[in-house]
């Protein structure tokens, strides 16, 4: 019993103390608000830059989702002409027996596609575009996870023909037929007639380039007919399982070390590219970024806190005289302290709620405008309030400690 | 005036019980530096309940330092002080501050009210450091109360600055009063106020002072003093003169006085 009012007046007093800080701060509504916004700032653009950083991060592991699930994509060696890189897939070493090679001898490949992509224009509908015109396999489609909007895929049979048939990305058909059902229609590349048979699905841009935007060929009636090459660019294979990927990369490239006769210690003649590593190596960049802009936005909130401390100690200061009075009329030293302790941690929690708010809604705008996704995490929001919280109390303890140790007789006389 | 009438009580000890106020040899020495300044040196002393003493001395003759003594604000160096019986020497700075909080009211020349505050938030002020802390309604009638009991229920709701320095006083006064002191200690209340405001505030004091409330106030006005029913006198920190005021001035009649003669202005 008697500890129960014991604590119900610990209670009691702690509720005063609260309302004489509240009453301080109302006091001075301009320095207070003044004093909150470093610590508003700052939590906001934590709250807000590690949403962006997230949300970046989301959006570049979709993209590499959408490159295809558990791809390995080989490239031709870069060819040289007297010091000059002419850049990956000019140099002419892959072949097509390289790709039926891989496909016929290497375990767990679920899925081959050569492919001879090239720039071309375009011409249909009386409207003139230019893009890319990849040659590639009827199983290209499945190595992407790509499904067809309308119409169909060219088969096997179609390849061994070298027809002239052609399936167009959503974005190429837009530019060419409006709104028009391309399937069907006519479409001249390089002044060659195509048979459009298929219409691609929207998959959106993937590290800045447009995949809508091309159109997929047989690969033999690219090197036949439009490019003439008899080499491939490219070759791009599906592994059956994620975990086979670095297996297979193995065996490809001693593979076609071995078929293009490579001494050892003799430079690859070719370049593979596996999606994990890329996916793997966006997660590590994005990771560091969202760190980075945590650490930009924590200075702020550390300038927050220190402009917390400073405008404590100066209203220590200011307010000399209120403390003497204040002392006079009977209040304990504890309770000066803790008086000038919530001011500032009243301001720090004020200013993180609000500073939350402000970021959370930053993080929406970058959504509207930026047309990307801010994703603003629970994590990030604990720690910014926490951190704000901490902030008032470390910054606050020096000021309060300085006002309680005043001497009511000289802080009396304070002019 | 002889240093042997420090030793006979002029105010007269009542039959039977102790002096609210008993000061034996009472010694105050600050030290600055190499320098050491006795600021109050050896002064006995005793006020009893319902005493209204003037402290007067010119300016370095210890009287403030007195009354920062007698306030709880500083302690002795030597000598003591007994306040109720509680020996002031002896006690810590939390009962010091509990003592302030009961037992004593301030009344300071600059009024001393926190600005941006109003004036029942600030006669509130007292109350919010009791030992047991008081309910907000009640916190709320008790300083109507003590604005009404110096006049100034209409303006509970003003600021400092848009009072006059007489209801600023006033302001001041009701939240000395508010925790019913034992004692209130006023130094220099008239200081800032024109004459016709000061004479009002020691109305109120005689007021309070007749319904037994113990005033002990500074001034260096004899005017002012002469409204006390005791005059003591300090210099070099010891009390050389100490005087009973068998006639104090009535405040009422000197209001009185006043108004029939702005009226005959007026009219002249």
């Amino acid at each position: 019993m008697n500890l129960l009012t014991a604590f119900k007046l610990t209670l009691m007093r702690s509720r005063q103390t609260l309302f004489i800080s509240l009453r301080a701060l109302r006091r001075n509504k301009m320095r207070s608000s003044l004093t909150a916004l470093g610590i508003i700032i700052g939590v906001a653009s934590v709250v807000a830059l590690v949403a962006v950083g997230n949300g970046a991060k989301v959006q570049i592991q979709g993209q590499v989702a959408a490159l295809g699930q558990n791809l390995l994509t080989i490239f031709a060696g870069s060819s040289r002409t007297g010091g000059v890189s002419s850049g990956l897939g000019s140099a002419s070493t892959i072949t097509l027996a390289d790709a039926a090679a891989i496909a016929r001898e290497v375990s767990d490949v679920a899925a081959v596609s050569p492919e001879d992509t090239s720039t071309a224009q375009a011409i249909a509908n009386g409207r003139n575009w230019s893009t890319t015109v990849a040659g590639e396999s009827p199983q290209y489609l499945s190595i992407r996870d790509w499904k067809l909007a309308s119409g169909s895929m060219f088969t096997e049979r179609e390849v061994r023909g070298a027809d002239k048939v052609a399936v167009i990305g959503s974005k190429t058909a837009l530019e060419l037929f409006g709104p028009l059902d391309p399937v069907g229609q006519m479409v001249r590349i390089k002044n060659i007639p195509f048979v459009i048979i298929g219409l691609l699905t929207s998959k959106g841009a993937s590290f800045g380039m447009d995949q809508d935007d091309r159109i997929l060929i047989p690969y033999t009636t690219a090197m036949k007919r439009v490019t003439g090459d008899r080499y491939l660019r490219s070759v791009s294979i599906e592994v059956s399982a994620a975990d086979r990927m670095s297996g297979a990369e193995d065996q490809i490239k001693s593979l076609l070390r071995q078929r293009h006769d490579l001494q050892p210690g003799q430079d690859d003649d070719f370049n593979i590219f596996n999606q994990k590593d890329i996916a793997q190596t966006a997660g590590q960049i994005t990771t560091i970024v969202t760190y980075l802009l945590g650490a930009i936005a924590s200075i702020s909130l550390l300038v927050g806190g220190i402009g917390i401390m400073n405008i404590m100690l100066v209203s220590v200061t200011e307010r000399t005289r209120e403390v003497g009075i204040r002392i006079a009329v009977g209040a304990q030293a504890s309770a000066i302290q803790l008086q000038f302790l919530i001011e500032a941690m009243m301001l720090s929690v004020l200013g993180g709620l609000i500073g939350v708010l402000i970021g959370v809604g930053a993080a929406h705008l970058v959504g509207v405008f930026a047309n990307f996704q801010a994703i603003v995490s629970v994590g990030s929001i604990v720690l910014a309030f926490g951190v704000s919280l901490a902030i008032g109390i470390f910054f606050g303890i020096y000021p309060a400690r300085k006002a309680a140790a005043l001497d009511p007789i000289d802080a009396l006389r304070y002019e | 005036m002889s240093a042997a009438a420090v030793r006979t009580d002029a105010g007269g000890m009542p039959a039977g019980g102790a002096p609210l106020v008993r000061l034996r040899a009472l010694a105050k020495t600050y030290h600055s530096g190499e320098v050491e300044v006795r600021a109050v040196r050896g002064v006995t002393l005793d006020i009893e309940v319902g005493g209204f003493v003037a402290v007067m001395g010119a300016s370095g003759s210890g009287k403030s330092t007195l009354m920062n003594l007698l306030g709880c604000l500083d302690r002795p160096s030597g000598g003591e002080y007994l306040l109720d019986g509680a020996n002031v020497a002896e006690l810590g700075r939390k009962q010091l501050a509990r003592l302030r909080n009961r037992k004593l009211g301030f009344v300071f020349q600059s009024f001393n009210l926190l600005a941006r505050t109003s004036a029942l938030e600030n006669v509130e002020l007292p109350m919010l450091y009791s030992a047991t802390p008081i309910p907000t309604r009640e916190r709320r009638r008790r300083a109507g109360a003590a604005l009404a009991r110096v006049g100034l229920s209409q303006r509970s709701g003003h600021y400092p600055s848009q009072l006059s320095g007489g209801q600023q006083q006033r302001v001041a006064i009701a939240r000395a009063l508010v925790n019913q002191p034992e004692i209130l200690l006023a130094d220099e209340p008239t200081g800032n106020l024109d004459t016709r405001t000061s004479i009002e505030i020691m109305g109120l004091f005689q007021e309070l002072n007749r319904t037994g409330l113990t005033i002990i106030m500074v001034t260096h006005e004899l005017d002012i003093a002469a409204y006390c029913k005791r005059i003591v006198v300090m210099r070099d920190g010891q009390v050389i003169g100490d005087n009973r005021n068998d006639s104090p001035r009535s405040a009422e009649a000197e209001l009185a006085t006043l108004g029939r003669a702005e009226q005959q202005a007026q009219l002249a």
